[in-house]
């Protein structure tokens, strides 16, 4: 599936912002076989007074600003092609829950990709025993690690509603839980959580959705600003795996990943530090358009 | 009485204290070695001490503390309400080794140093250790210290670490052990030259004999290395040659703020905080008064997540966002590098033997304290099985064994809130959160109460420099004294600290810190952060704040003692204008002035690095003074009196800073604020007892307010009038307390700071205090009504806003 995709951040000051940096998480991934960056182009207003821009420690594209004069409003813009070409998993080849702590051990790797930087808690994730016996309780005898994911992943949609009123950015999962209500960010702490919880490695995954939904499905939640979802590690030949619990879903082709770390303190879209008092006001605009394919010239 | 008794006389007496002196049985002893006879170093003092009479021994440890105190070095709590401040918990019994002894440990803690460095670089690097099976990578990855965004980035002088402490512990056996690695930021180092300080004051003579080795030229071998650095970085074009290391503090909050104060000024470092840096460009800045100027060397003793907002714990407010960054560009030195916590992490103990082995081919010199990791299934079973006799803690967590009690089982049992469970079910279900470690048995060293020597658990923190040569060992240490029995629990209980002594054969060279060969130099200034200048600026207004108040409290307290009524019209003014401060007179020590004193002492406190010693003891002085003074007051004389000694005291101050501090650009941030507050002080003071229609007497009141009785009558050789009382105190720029004077004062100092003219053009701060400058001058008294003063004191904000813009922003 081929997409065209835009994003517009803005921020704006009632004080002018000093000394505002920025590191910013918004240019989609390349992975073989999963997903083609094309083109991709960040922007930002006003222009910034320094730019730099690298890959983070999972390999993610980074790019950070600094702005040396006070700044009223700050507008990032991001504009990509990419080629979406994952297919949902069908095929399980993951060891069940319990056999999944063996094969951990034989993972000698601190590599970007080894599921030992996504077991236990981290700053946004704490395991609470709340939410691993919630994990628990969807597990029987027997289950594998996909079926865990899936299963955990399901019923968390059926218990949470979705709820952009209810959490801000800054809500704990583990409170987001409590209230059962939450947003995409709020659906794949919980779920992160409760995978941990039960030994399971999981990561954040951050990215976009298609704005409208192929014919005769419905649209997907989330999609009006950057979305977020689950990556699950199920064993050496399992592999990871990625689960949408907001939308109940495997990750397919609707789905553009642009970061994956353990939690959302990794892959912010924009984690700035700006020095003001005043109050701030945030927007977030994304379009996430299918490319029909131009006519082959004759 | 003369202490100077006879040696020979002392060895009956030193007999008798060592054979009073009953060690523990079952653990080792500092003191008395297992064969019952006193271990080498020790003869020296242990005679002196014999030879001394009990009250000799009280006086000799009162030299000591006085030297403390005199020092400022207090031990802070911090405690669930409110800080508290108590004595400096000095054993005046050092902890005494032969120099052979400690020539043992040392050796054993440079293999460990430079172990840690090659595991610092492996894990930031090509991570073999994890690759090689060496080193479980659940330790790394779950390590809140293990820091992702440095990964890869090497560091500018090649080095991780530069500074390292290790805790060391002696076995029963007899034999020494490290209970933990300090790699984040240690200190203690200060606080062991404190101790050295007072210690050696406490007994010169048994320190001159004893041949005890000095610690100086490991300081001074240290900041040549900081130095070095700060050479090659220029030699790099990073920053100017004439720039300083400096000390990244995360500021006034921690407990160890003082040591890092000491440590700036005893190496002639900056000190600055998170707050003073800016990144331009990848380049660290310190915000100065003369603009951003770089820096290329940062000994951070803040810890690494909260030294970059941006990129470590977005929550740190001590931080500056960039640097993570800047250290990617390899353009600073950080001492220790970020990230060089997870090596503290406790499970690494667990495999600190088996990567010695790996990386160096040889065992530990020195062993570390047993460790079994819970993430093993073997060692999970062998904690299992021996929970009774280990100390079971949190695996990730970087406390030493002895501190963080809440989650740690000793003997089998919890000590703080028990999990559900028990212990067994907790290590099943934990595993590799939790490790044990072997319940240590510390050895003891004597301290002195009720005047004979008992012996007490230790521990010696020992402290290693990365020099040209290759790591250096400080020849001493910081000893912790416990409590109690010889667990390393016992250290919990906050007990004393001690010096300790290498005690050689042989004399020792004398050694100061300023035993450096080469041609005279005067070194360049030192940059001022421009937060430093917005402190001094506050402290010399706050002061000045303060001795206003006092004085018009005095004056009130004496026109009652005089008039003895509260209504007569003038003593109501005064009274007014009092209340109009919110000072309320019923209290000797008004709350307005205590917040004004504790406001002065907290902007000192944050430049303390900066001061005399005397300057700094002497507002300490001016706050006890005043809160032993407090209580209702009895308006009169004896208030009046009492006002009188905290104006002494206050000037007493004053006269030190403005006697004994060099006129850096510091000084002139100070004398600007004293200007400032005391020409807005004194056009206060006109508008409201120089108003048209005051009572009669208002005119004196003034004027003794303003300091100028005497001044008055040689000038006048009249009755006070308005037009003479203006004249002095306002447009005499002779007269020291009038608004003249202190503009011009104001206008003197500005002419000194940076950028004062820009091609030749006064700039607005210079500008605006020349136009005051001309009204005070040009215009005579009858041209200055009340209101006028109003007018003025709204220009003298407008000064001190461009000030603010110009320097201290």
């Amino acid at each position: 599936m081929l997409y065209d995709v835009s994003l517009t951040i803005t921020h704006g000051y009632a004080v002018p912002a000093e000394s505002a940096r920025t590191v910013a998480h918004l240019m989609p991934l390349s992975r073989p076989g999963e997903q083609m960056l094309i083109t991709g182009m960040i922007q930002a207003d006003p222009w910034p007074d320094e730019r730099l821009d690298r890959f983070d420690f999972f390999g993610n594209a980074v790019t950070e600003f600094a702005w040396r004069n006070p700044v009223e409003a700050l507008t990032l813009t991001l504009q990509a092609r990419v080629e979406r070409i994952a297919m949902p998993t069908t095929l399980d080849l993951s060891p069940p829950v319990e056999g999944l702590a063996r094969e951990l051990q034989s993972v000698a790797s601190l590599n970007p990709g080894s599921p030992h930087h996504f077991r236990h808690g981290s700053p946004r994730v704490r395991l609470v025993p709340e939410m691993t016996a919630f994990a628990r309780g969807c597990l029987w005898p027997g289950i594998t690690a996909q079926q865990a994911v899936i299963a955990i992943g399901r019923a968390l949609y059926a218990e949470m509603t979705f709820d952009a009123e209810a959490t801000d950015v800054n809500t704990r999962p583990e409170d987001a839980f409590a209230l059962r209500h939450g947003v995409c960010q709020d659906f794949t702490h919980i779920m992160i959580a409760c995978l941990r919880g039960i030994g399971i490695p999981a990561a954040y995954a951050s990215g976009f959705l298609r704005t409208l939904p192929p014919k005769g499905k419905e649209r997907l939640a989330g999609a009006d600003a950057m979305h977020a979802w689950v990556r699950a590690w199920v064993g050496v030949d399992g592999g990871w795996i990625e689960f949408d619990p907001t939308n109940d879903q495997l990750v397919g082709t609707d789905h553009i990943v642009v970061a994956y770390g353990r939690d959302y303190d990794d892959v912010a879209p924009d984690r700035g530090v700006l020095k003001t008092w005043g109050e701030q006001e945030s927007t977030q605009a994304v379009d996430v358009i299918p490319v029909v394919p131009a006519a082959q010239p004759a | 009485m003369s202490e100077q008794a006879p040696l020979v006389t002392s060895r009956d007496a030193a007999r008798s204290l060592i054979r009073a002196y009953a060690p523990r049985d079952g653990v080792a002893d500092e003191l008395v070695a297992s064969d019952g006879r006193m271990r080498p170093g020790w003869d020296v003092f242990v005679n002196q001490l014999a030879a001394l009479a009990p009250e000799q021994v009280a006086a000799r440890f009162a030299r000591g503390d006085l030297y403390l105190r005199d020092a400022g070095v207090y031990f802070r709590q911090y405690s669930a309400d409110a800080r508290a401040e108590r004595d400096w918990p000095l054993s005046h019994i050092p902890v005494i080794l032969h120099a052979d002894e400690w020539q043992h440990i040392s050796d054993g803690l440079i293999q460990r140093a430079d172990l840690l460095e090659r595991i610092a670089a492996d894990l930031y690097g090509t991570q073999r250790l994890v690759a090689d099976g060496h080193l479980p990578p659940e330790i790394v990855a779950s390590s809140p210290e293990w820091l992702r965004p440095m990964v890869g980035v090497q560091p500018l002088s090649g080095h991780y670490l530069h500074f390292l402490a290790f805790e060391i512990a002696r076995s029963p056996d007899g034999s020494w052990f490290v209970l933990g690695d300090r790699t984040q930021a240690p200190s203690g180092a200060g606080f062991a030259l404190e101790n050295r300080m007072a210690t050696s004051r406490s007994f010169p003579d048994a320190f001159a004999k004893s041949n005890v080795s000095r610690l100086a030229s490991f300081f001074r071998d240290f900041r040549d290395t900081l130095e070095g650095m700060r050479e090659e970085a220029a030699d790099l074009g990073i920053a100017p040659r004439d720039s300083r290391p400096a000390i990244l503090t995360p500021g006034l909050s921690t407990d160890t703020y003082f040591e890092h104060t000491y440590i700036a000024r005893y190496l002639g470092l900056m000190l600055l905080e998170g707050e003073d840096l800016t990144v331009r460009h990848g380049r660290v800045m310190v915000r100065t008064v003369d603009g951003l100027q770089p820096v290329s060397v940062l000994w951070r003793r803040l810890d690494a997540n909260f030294a970059d907002p941006l990129e470590l714990d977005g929550n740190s407010r001590i931080g500056t966002s960039g640097l993570v960054s800047a250290l990617r560009q390899g353009t600073v030195n950080m001492v220790n590098a970020l990230g060089a916590g997870v090596l503290e992490t406790r499970a690494l103990m667990a495999f600190m033997p088996r990567i010695a082995q790996a990386l160096t081919g040889a065992p530990l010199a020195l062993p570390n304290i047993a460790t079994w990791w819970c993430g093993q299934p073997t060692e999970q079973a062998h904690v299992l099985a021996n929970a009774e006799k280990l100390m079971i803690g949190r695996a990730m967590s970087t406390a030493l064994p002895f501190s963080g009690a809440a989650d740690l089982a000793l003997g089998g049992r919890f000590r703080g809130g028990a999990p559900d469970g028990g212990v067994s079910s907790w290590i099943e279900n934990q595993a590799g959160a939790l490790v044990g470690q072997e319940a240590v048995r510390l050895s003891t060293t004597p301290v002195w109460e009720d005047d004979r020597l008992v012996p007490r658990p230790m521990t010696v923190r020992v402290f290693a420099a990365r020099t040209r040569s290759g790591w250096q060992i400080m020849p001493g240490g910081y000893a912790r004294i416990g409590r109690g029995d010889a667990s390393a629990l016992a250290m919990q209980q906050g007990g004393q600290v001690a010096d300790v002594w290498v005690v050689n054969d042989a004399p020792v060279p004398q050694d100061t810190l300023m035993a450096r060969k080469g041609p005279y130099l005067r070194e360049a200034p030192s940059v001022l952060p421009s937060r430093a200048a917005d402190n001094l600026f506050w402290l010399g207004r706050y002061v000045e704040r303060c001795e206003n108040t006092i004085r018009l409290l005095r004056s009130w307290h004496l026109r009652m003692a005089e008039i003895g009524d509260p209504d007569a019209p003038q003593v109501a003014l005064l009274k007014e204008h009092l209340e109009a401060l919110g000072i309320d007179p019923a209290r000797r020590v008004p709350q307005v002035l205590t917040d004004q004193i504790a406001a002065a002492e907290s902007c000192a406190g944050k430049v303390r690095d900066r001061f005399s010693v005397d300057a700094w003891a002497a507002l300490r002085d001016l706050a006890r003074s005043a809160a032993s003074l407090d209580g209702p007051a009895f308006a009169g004389d004896d208030t009046a009196r009492a006002m009188g000694v905290l104006l002494h005291k206050i000037t007493g101050f004053a006269g030190l800073v403005h006697e004994n501090m060099y006129r850096f650009s510091g000084w002139r941030f100070l004398s600007f604020g004293r200007a400032l507050e005391r020409a807005d002080n004194m056009a206060h003071l006109l508008s409201v007892f120089a108003a048209e229609e005051v009572p009669a007497g208002s005119y004196d009141i003034l004027v003794e307010l303003g300091d100028s009785v005497m001044t008055h009558r040689r000038r006048y050789r009249i009755d006070t009038t308005r037009e003479t009382v203006v004249d002095l105190l306002a447009l005499d720029g002779n007269n020291p307390r009038s608004i003249l004077f202190q503009v011009n004062a104001m206008r003197d100092q500005a002419d000194h700071f940076p950028h004062a003219r820009i091609r030749g053009k006064v700039q607005p701060l210079g500008r605006e205090l020349l136009r005051i400058e001309t009204e005070l001058t040009v215009d005579d008294p009858e041209e200055w009504p009340a209101d006028r003063f109003i007018v003025l004191r709204g220009l003298l904000v407008t000064v001190a806003g461009h000030l603010a813009t110009a320097y201290l922003g």
